[in-house]
């Protein structure tokens, strides 16, 4: 079933008679909607999107690479603690930036750091050595709710939780805020829609007369919010429209959510080339397995954005990978300079991968 | 990281689930859902189900394209 459902989220007809309507309905006006989400921006990419949408409807990635946001000083801690302990983290974490080292170089002048698919796969680990073992965790409510439902079941004695989870709403919000608003409607993510439910989402809507419409990650899924959104501004209307109605709902994964609330408190922290976001990372309230508690680990000074570096621009849409000067040349997927050139779902990754030759 | 895909449950145990990725086979934790199935898709992220995929809403959407295009 999901086979079939994907080729009818990619039939070429319906892409292209809807890329006609788009046309249609968006002429003689300019309309930007960004999305939060690296893996939508994966989709925009892998199927050109952004070629075959009329010039005057663009499409900006925001903060939506949990690995691009995760501060400098949380990969420096990550980096202390694997001096004494061992640190077990997602794949794609390794070769992030730190202030001096990533957890990469790292590793390769001793300290004990070593990957892992899940949560689960470093319990395991933690179950098998006397040794330490700290778990880093970056990631958005996707990834927290997995956290907590093992926390909440119990950690091995000697498992601690190094949280950089962080929360999507809130940053949506603070870019709404901040002014200088270059878009006019938000494409939100899929699956952490499928997490929190659409209805987080209305607030947002409606206190910053924003449009937004929950998307899935199917070209014909992106190509629908794009409708939608236009849609709405024309008819003036700012409010969540579901357009993954197959995988979210308006409440979300009440179980997962209810593990978050138990597991962690909100607080403010920092998201890498933003700064502090209020009420956006999410912290353990059991402090006997906190890392961060347990083994007081104090980072002085630590530098997100090195200099020449873009990627604070890059994190919130300002410019794209290709006006960053060091693009593709001082900085490349295997040489990576910002974090944005890390993950494959960083902007820049993505960019680099899929449209390097267009530029 | 952050990457979350479908997959159709073949074998529950308590759980934990074996979930089929177009052939490849993992346990998957399908504690955070109600009542998964045999034979349900579920949206897998870093190894835990976080939400099933409902095909009736999968028409709906392809009905919502169906609609735009005539204007409603």
């Amino acid at each position: 079933m999901a086979d079939i459902l994907a080729k009818k989220f990619r039939d070429k007809e319906k892409i292209a008679s809807l890329v006609k309507y788009i046309k249609k309905i968006s002429e003689g006006k300019k309309y930007t909607f960004m999305h939060v989400c690296g893996t939508h921006e994966q989709t925009i990419a892998r199927f050109n999107l952004r070629a075959i949408l009329p010039s005057n409807v663009k499409l900006i990635a925001g903060p939506g690479c949990p690995v691009c946001i995760t501060p400098a000083k949380d990969i420096d801690t990550a980096i202390k603690l694997a001096e004494k302990n061992k640190v077990l983290t997602y794949g794609d974490m390794l070769r992030v930036p730190g202030t001096r080292d990533s957890l990469f170089t790292a590793k390769a002048k001793g300290a004990d750091v070593g990957i892992v698919y899940s949560i689960k796969d470093a319990k395991k680990i933690a179950e098998k050595t006397d040794k330490n073992v700290v778990f880093f965790s970056p990631g958005f409510e996707t990834t927290a709710c997995t956290v907590a439902t093992e926390v909440l079941k119990g950690l091995p004695e000697n498992m601690f939780i190094l949280s950089s989870l962080r929360l999507i709403p809130p940053i949506m919000e603070l870019l709404l805020g901040i002014g200088d608003v270059r878009f006019e409607g938000y494409i939100a993510p899929g699956h952490v829609s499928a997490v929190i439910g659409y209805g987080a989402y209305e607030y947002i809507a409606k206190a910053y007369h924003m449009p937004i419409v929950v998307a899935g990650f199917e070209p014909l899924d992106i190509l629908l919010a794009v409708a939608l959104l236009i849609r709405q501004i024309k008819k003036g209307d700012a409010k969540v429209e579901n357009e993954y109605s197959r995988v979210v709902t308006k409440e979300g994964n009440t179980k997962a959510k209810r593990a978050m609330e138990e597991a962690f408190y909100v607080a403010s922290d920092i998201w890498r080339g933003i700064g502090r976001v209020p009420f956006s990372a999410l912290k353990l309230r059991n402090e006997e397995v906190d890392a961060e508690k347990v083994f007081k680990i104090k980072i002085e000074k630590s530098i997100d954005i090195k200099p020449n570096c873009s990627c604070h621009l890059v994190i919130i849409g300002k410019i794209s990978p290709f006006e960053c000067k060091m693009f593709a040349k001082a900085c490349t997927p295997e040489n990576p300079y910002g974090a944005c050139m890390v993950s494959s779902e960083g902007t820049c990754y993505i960019a680099y991968m899929n449209y390097a030759n267009e530029k | 990281m952050c990457l979350a895909i479908p997959g159709k449950v073949v074998e529950i145990r308590g759980h934990m689930a074996k979930v089929d990725f177009k052939g490849i086979l993992r346990l998957v934790d399908i504690s955070m859902l109600e009542d998964v199935r045999i034979g349900d898709y579920v949206v897998v992220h870093v190894g835990f189900a976080i939400s099933k995929l409902d095909e009736k809403e999968a028409k709906e959407t392809l009905k919502l394209w169906d609609e735009i295009l005539r204007g409603i």
